[in-house]
């Protein structure tokens, strides 16, 4: 078992007033692989993601990517480690200020300070990657569908090789062919790249799709992990009743 | 009788707790908003700058609010006017107008009216900006991009309040004083050039001066208000919708207030 360990998070806590959200997460991610984190609405998955990005501060535990540690990390420190970091966020969360090759290429402009003729040849050619026409470049986001939207989400992530590229439920409000392609983007994205990808998701579809291995979160920790085939065969009841997704079985739903 | 001292005490403590609830909510709301006013300063002053988010706010804040300012400023000219003769002519001193609408007008009318109107139209309009751009996640995609929330959206919005509030000001300071002129020679029947001449004559740089400061810190006042609200909005369209009320309501009353304040630094001796 010498595979090299990516990100790793140890005894995660994170409270918002009395409601403990996460409480005890242990997870490895390993370089150049695909993991999942699957678990209902309202487990914390997407607290875990905001957490590694240091966009929430957890109350307690360790993050370390690359063997550093990023929980208190500020300033010039936090921006290293958001620069091998792209994440797709659930909604795009694309500016609407600017048109979709700016919001491509918003790295390139703000950070790496590449002339803007320069940005666009780019931030086109990587919407070409996500099977967008150059002609949508011009645009405003608000002009897009729902699975544009997310394309030149996707496009805005990967535009700077990351190392590290987080999927926000990806497929998430889109019909299921469409959330196939995507699926497909992220694939081969990412293995374009070679990164290392954190996906959450309650998309069994999706999960099959893009997972190497997978993860179930559930009241704040990870209950089980394994690969897909595993998560197939195992007799976890959790994991069972969410995979087949029955009202009936020990995941008790609040109403 | 040990059940009605119980009582009692458990009234006093109900009392006691309606009472420290809000105060310690307000205190928490002190500490959020001095710890971001600091925050923001800091990120006004230390670059990376953007210049062309910058320009966007010159231009929204100041370019698009002329015609309000112009309308609400020549129509407060106009009114001192006609109030201070239906005053004064009591007392038989009509010269004395070009001066009151001058002084009026300078000091108190134009900054005021204006930083209000301005917080109606920009404040709400940041606030609700950038509340959007807080529940849709583009302010945590920002971060993710490396780019730091507070220098890309505050300081500019900042920097062009404090800018272009006094420039407004200044305009609403000539158009105030032509609404004057207009009602004192149309309707009065002055002769307009001793009407502009007492005008010269009585001007004196602090009112003009006291004025722009004002205007100044109004500026930063409503871009304060407007960016903290939207900053801190939270739950979809009706957290965004609070955070705009939130935005006008405080920097209007927060305008008023300081309006105070700085008369006090200016004129009282």
């Amino acid at each position: 078992m010498a595979k090299e360990v990516k990100i790793s998070i140890r005894n995660l806590h994170k409270a918002f007033g009395k409601k403990k959200v996460l409480n005890g997460v242990d997870l490895d991610v390993e370089a150049g692989k695909s993991l999942v984190v699957i678990g209902g609405s309202g487990t914390g998955k997407s607290v875990l993601i905001k957490c590694i990005q240091g966009l929430l501060i957890p109350d307690m535990g360790s993050i370390k990517i690359d063997d550093a540690e990023t929980v208190g990390a500020k300033g010039n420190k936090l921006k290293d480690f958001h620069s091998k970091m792209g994440m797709l966020f659930q909604g795009g969360a694309l500016f609407d200020s600017l048109s979709v090759w700016e919001n491509v290429a918003f790295s390139l402009l703000e950070n790496k300070k590449v002339a803007r003729e320069k940005a666009k040849v780019e931030a086109i050619r990587v919407l070409r990657q996500v099977g967008l026409a150059p002609d949508v470049a011009d645009l405003s986001p608000s002009e897009l569908s729902g699975g544009m939207q997310k394309r030149v989400g996707l496009a805005r992530a990967i535009i700077t090789k990351p190392e590290i590229i987080f999927f926000d439920e990806p497929t998430t409000g889109l019909d299921p062919i469409m959330a196939d392609v995507i699926n497909d983007l992220i694939v081969e994205s990412a293995k374009g790249l070679g990164a290392t990808t954190l996906t959450i998701t309650h998309d069994m579809a999706s999960v099959r799709k893009i997972a190497d291995k997978v993860a179930m979160l559930y009241k704040g920790k990870i209950i089980w992990q394994g690969t897909v085939k595993e998560m197939d065969k195992t007799d976890n009841p959790y994991v069972q009743q969410f995979i087949n997704g029955c009202s009936q079985g020990p995941i008790k739903v609040e109403v | 009788m040990p059940p009605k001292t119980i009582n009692r005490r458990k009234q006093f403590e109900l009392f006691l707790r309606t009472l420290g609830k809000p105060l310690v909510k307000f205190i928490i709301r002190l500490g959020e908003l001095t710890q971001f006013v600091l925050k923001a300063l800091y990120h006004c002053f230390v670059p990376p700058f953007y210049l062309k988010n910058f320009v966007r706010q010159l231009l929204d804040m100041g370019f698009y609010s002329l015609p309000v300012v112009g309308l609400t400023t020549i129509f407060a000219g106009m009114v001192i006017a006609l109030q201070s003769y239906s005053g004064f002519a009591r007392f038989g001193a009509e010269s004395a107008i070009a001066s009151v609408v001058l002084i009026s007008v300078t000091r108190e009318l134009a900054p005021v009216l204006s930083a209000l109107m301005v917080a109606g139209r920009i404040g709400a309009a940041m606030a609700a900006e950038i509340g959007t751009m807080r529940v849709t996640e583009q302010i945590d995609a920002l971060v993710t991009l490396s780019t730091n929330p507070f220098k890309y959206l505050v300081a500019p919005r900042l920097w062009a309040g404090v800018i272009v509030l006094p420039i407004l000001v200044l305009i609403g300071d000539v158009i105030g004083i032509f609404g004057g002129y207009v009602v004192g020679v149309f309707k009065l029947g002055f002769n307009p050039a001793n009407y502009i001449n007492s005008t010269f004559e009585n001007m004196e740089a602090i009112d003009i001066i006291s004025g722009l400061t004002k205007a100044a810190v109004f500026g930063f006042i409503i871009s304060l208000m407007g960016c903290y609200n939207g900053y801190k909005s939270k739950g979809g369209a009706q957290g965004v919708g609070e955070a705009t009320t939130n935005a006008v309501v405080s920097a209007s009353i927060l305008i008023l207030i300081f309006n105070y304040i700085l008369t006090e630094v200016f004129f009282s001796k």
